[in-house]
């Protein structure tokens, strides 16, 4: 009989043995419970995130209309493919076997791996826009590849195509950069985004809400079920965006513009600001953008030296020339420097001895002694030599910025870039040295050139205050209400009187006498500016108005390398005259938008 | 005679309840949505060895603990053999494909010859441990009992199979403690070992050698004993890191995975992390039976096998959970009972072994699936798919029913 096997011995060990297990046991369920209970959300999260793939459901983008109901940028039925994927291995080996089935360039395969990286829970996007053929293809060989997801996605299309890129933009897939960004919050890779013009602008009315299919997936990333796991989210359609746009206009001015002029115009009314069209030349297909776009038409367009994708009515900035006179002539009828009919004490000769230096006119023959009236339809430029030093240069400056030269026009469209004009005479003194500049600038300034550069929409945008009661509309294509301020403060009669002093432009013996209209009286001025890239070419100018008693439109047209601006007034010609006479009744655009 | 083997219902209805609940734990393991077919039918195979495994606990309850004392020596030096042959001719299997593990004639796997070693060890280290008068009071005293387990352990450690290699250890020293060996002595015995996991820090192992030290003064081994237990220590801490580099690449792996989990989630780290999901996402009921999303859709490695107890965590939730981990309290205290209760120190200490060998199963198996112990692939009992596994502990529910019913029906003294 062993001490150590003592019935009291066995007793006690029994009992420390069965506290121990029991301790053992309950450490163990309180494990669990810790797990179980108190951590139950976060691992039910996690336990969700292996088994639940986001298949995104793009919501279609909303429609773009013109003023009468024309379909400017609407959806197609499209299709995306893409694949869910375990791991960044799995999914190159997927897309390797699925290169068997269709053709992927190693480009494509790059991409789809680096869709997969940035949102691994979503299905990488392999193709954006695959042609019906490619997906019945695919589902005959879905077994063979069991993260496929076909994804029926409305794509972008603008039934008009490269003749409303101008304004409308593109679409395109959200890049990484742009996710980074708060404007974009909320958004996820792989989304299409507004990346120009109108889509960019009204980005947030027109991408509507994407929705979401949750697939199940097993560990290996192969689709288990492919509806049911969770309720879908359904995608919300945007609303349509109706727009100031003439359509029939803008086709007729893209005509117009053809292959080979190239430019930019723009039509507006001059009461509501409405952007009735707007084209730049040459431009781009934006439908070729949809679903990405071509490398080698991306290429092409940026290599193009004609710049397709420089908007040259919002972006360009040009020296308005002679079309700038109109201003000289508003700011000196306003500090009552010069009357209409007032004469300059230099009559003309061809040209103007200013200190040591001698300012040409474009008319080497000279004007004579002619009153502002005549100056301005023949667009003498010694007059308004003249005319500029009388309003001085500090008066000059302070007009030109006050009449909004120096500034955006505020157009709905992100591509606007600010015109460019001096702030103060303070700015010369800073470029030049106090004593680096004389006063012969106020003499370039006066008659367009010099440090002034204007986009063709803030030429238009002044003009519209010409063309109304001095009040400038700001340019708006999405109809909305607009704030119309004051620029120049002049009597409805000298008003009047310059309008019809613009008139006279087109009339016999003005710069353009040839592009006048028959039965309607156009108003408007030629400017022939320098180019600084090739002198022999100079940019061709017009903006103009009609009719002039009451003007309904305002066009500004403007020809790089056009020449002469005549050659722009024969076009805005033809767009006014369009615009008044094929259109019996446009389609009454309130102030308050509609 | 059925009755009087039955005599220990409760213990016979806790080993029933656990099985059936395991065999409808591996039933629900196959249901995945991409059907594996061997898993799948895996519960079909589990009830017919359920069948197996019952018939053979009835006919090991037969059989009197004096002949299972008298076999003790044959039937361990016949399993050394099997597992010498298992080594020299084994093959793997499954997620431990590159252990040698089983026994294997003509391509047929007859069965793990280690599972059916933790109850030969059992047997031999009871009768070894039964034949003293006294328990061991020095290291030296303890040769025999380390020699018993020894033998088998290095042939189980070379196939490799760690996990089995620790349960022996947990058999070897819950036997010690229950043949009366005081926790010194234990704990002492257990140094080198412990030195050897603390040595990857050296203040740790600095503390755990003051100690050591202290222990020693105040034990008072044998002056050698003391001396060679100091050696000892300071070789396996220092030595570790050499055998460290010796660990298989999956080992060192597994081991780093068990400290850091989230090292690497997609390799190793990753099976630790989806079973903790599992489990976590169970909540209080569970996602339903059979419904387990982890489960079905293969987020969960060997989920009917080695992490089978995180389905019961998924599915059933942590009332499934108390349900489970309650029944094998349950069984463990029944065992200590029936060892409590038992008519001889060798009855006594087999009833214990077996227990322990339970017991550890359970710890490991189930501490793994919650990252609380490394993956080392051992199963849990009664639960885990796999016939020798079944049988294993079939049989040692036969011979816990056997050492029962000869007990008393309250602890008394021994008839020596």
């Amino acid at each position: 009989m062993s001490t150590s096997f003592h019935p009291n011995e066995v007793q006690r060990r029994g009992r420390i043995a069965s506290v121990l297990v029991l301790l053992t046991i309950v450490t163990l369920g309180s494990a669990f419970f810790r797990t179980q209970v108190l951590r139950h959300r976060q691992y039910t999260l996690e336990s969700e995130q292996n088994r639940l793939r986001e298949v995104p459901l793009p919501a279609p983008r909303g429609i773009i209309y013109d003023r009468t109901g024309q379909i400017i940028a609407e959806n197609l039925p499209g299709y995306t493919v893409s694949l869910l994927a375990p791991g960044t291995d799995s999914l190159r080996a997927a897309l390797r076997r699925l290169s068997g089935t269709i053709a992927l360039t190693p480009a494509q395969i790059d991409l789809a791996v680096r869709r997969f990286r940035r949102a691994p829970n979503r299905p990488a996007v392999i193709l954006a826009d695959a042609s019906f053929d490619v997906v019945s293809v695919l589902e005959e060989h879905r077994i063979e590849f069991p993260g496929l997801i076909i994804q029926a996605s409305p794509k972008r299309y603008y039934p008009d195509g490269a003749a409303v890129a101008s304004f409308v933009g593109y679409t395109g897939e959200i890049t990484e950069a742009e996710l980074g960004r708060d404007a974009f919050r909320g958004y996820k890779a792989g989304q299409q985004v507004g990346k120009g013009g109108l889509e960019k602008q009204y980005e947030g009315q027109l991408r509507g809400r994407e929705g979401t299919r949750f697939v199940e997936v097993d560990a290996r990333g192969r689709v288990v079920r492919e509806a049911g796991a969770r309720a879908d989210v359904p995608p919300e359609r945007a609303a349509v965006l109706r727009t100031n746009i003439d359509l029939d206009l803008q086709r007729y001015i893209v005509e117009l513009f053809g292959d080979s002029l190239q430019g930019g115009a723009v039509a507006l009314d001059p009461k509501s600001g409405a952007v009735l069209a707007l084209h730049s030349a040459p431009t781009y297909d934006p439908n070729r953008f949809t679903g990405g776009i071509p490398a080698d038409y991306w290429k092409s367009l940026n290599t193009d030296p004609r710049r397709p994708l420089y908007n040259k009515v919002l972006q360009g900035r040009y020296e308005p020339g002679s079309t700038w006179k109109l201003a000289t002539a508003a700011l000196a009828l306003e500090r009552k420097v010069a009357d209409l009919d007032d004469h300059m004490p230099t009559s003309c000769t061809g040209g103007y001895q200013f200190g040591n230096r001698y300012f040409r006119c474009w008319e080497k023959k000279g004007h004579g002694s002619i009153s502002m009236r005549q100056a301005i339809a023949v667009s003498c430029d010694v007059y308004f030599y003249q005319l500029g030093l009388k309003i001085g240069i500090e008066r000059l400056i302070a007009g030109g910025v006050s009449l909004k030269f120096l500034d955006r026009t505020g157009i709905d469209l992100p591509e606007e870039s600010p015109s460019q004009f001096p702030y103060a005479v303070e700015y010369f003194n800073k470029r030049y040295g106090p004593r680096g500049w004389s006063n012969a600038v106020v003499l370039n300034l006066s008659i367009g050139q010099g440090e002034n550069a204007q986009t063709v929409m803030n030429m238009a945008r002044f003009y519209t205050a010409l063309a109304t009661d001095g009040r400038e509309a700001t340019p708006n294509v999405v109809q909305r209400t607009v704030k119309r301020d004051s620029i120049m403060n002049l009597s409805s009669e000298q008003l009047t009187a310059l309008r019809d002093a613009m008139a006279g432009v087109v009339q016999a013996g003005g710069t353009a006498a040839s592009a006048a209209i028959v039965g309607v009286r156009l108003a408007g001025k030629t400017g022939t500016a320098q180019n600084p890239q090739d002198p022999k070419r100079d940019h061709a100018w017009f903006v103009g108005m009609a009719p002039a008693e009451d003007p309904k439109v305002v066009v500004a047209v403007m020809l790089e390398f056009g020449g002469h601006g005549t050659r722009a007034a024969r076009i805005a010609s033809k767009i006014i005259e369009r615009y008044l006479k094929v259109k019996a009744a446009p389609v009454p655009v309130t102030e308050a938008g509609l | 005679m059925i009755g009087r083997t039955l005599a220990d219902r409760p213990l016979a209805a806790l080993a029933v309840l656990l099985t059936v609940f395991g065999i409808a734990i591996v039933y629900s393991a196959g249901q995945t949505d991409v059907v594996v077919p061997v898993v799948a039918r895996a519960w079909q195979r589990q009830l017919g060895w359920f069948v197996v495994a019952a018939l053979s606990a009835l006919l090991a309850s037969r059989a009197s603990v004096r002949v299972l004392e008298w076999s003790a020596w044959p039937v361990y030096l016949g399993g050394v053999a099997l597992l010498t042959l298992t080594l020299a001719f084994g093959s793997g299997a499954g997620t431990a494909a590159s252990q040698k593990g089983w026994l294997t004639i003509g391509g047929i796997r007859l069965g793990q010859p280690s599972e059916l070693a933790k109850i030969f060890v059992v047997l031999m280290l009871a009768r070894v441990l039964a034949a003293r008068r006294e328990a061991p009071t020095s290291l030296l005293d303890l040769w025999r009992p380390a020699a018993v387990v020894f033998v088998p352990w290095t042939l189980i450690m070379l196939q490799p199979d760690l996990g089995t290699g620790i349960v022996f250890i947990g058999i070897f020293f819950c036997m010690l403690f229950w043949s009366g060996v005081k926790w010194p002595l234990l704990v002492l015995a257990a140094s080198p070992g412990i030195s050897l996991v603390l040595a990857f820090s050296t203040g740790a192992w600095g503390i755990w050698f003051v100690m050591l030290v202290a222990l020693v003064i105040w034990y008072r081994p044998y002056l050698w004993e003391g001396i060679a237990l100091v050696v000892a220590n300071v070789v396996s801490g220092v030595i570790a890191p050499i055998l460290w580099d010796r660990l298989q690449p999956y080992q060192q792996r597994r081991l780093l995975v068990f400290l850091d989990p989230q090292s690497d989630p997609r390799a190793s780290g990753y099976h630790v992390i989806q079973s903790q999901v599992a489990i976590g996402s169970g909540g209080w009921f569970g996602k339903g039976y059979l419904d387990g999303s982890q489960k079905r859709l293969a987020f969960l490695p060997a989920q009917h096998t080695d992490f089978i107890f995180s389905v019961v965590g998924e599915e059933l939730g942590f009332l499934g959970v108390s349900v489970a981990l309650g029944l094998f309290l349950g069984l463990f205290l029944r065992t200590v009972r029936v060892a409590q209760r038992a008519n001889d120190q060798f009855s006594s200490l087999v009833a214990f072994g077996l227990g322990a060998s339970w017991f550890v199963h359970v710890i490991v198996n189930v501490g793994m699936t919650l990252n609380l112990m490394p993956i080392t692939g051992i199963p849990l009992p009664f639960f885990s798919y796999g016939g020798s596994f079944l049988l294993s502990c079939w049989l040692a529910v036969g011979i816990l029913l056997r050492v029962s019913s000869e007990g008393r029906g309250r602890a008394g003294t021994f008839a020596m």
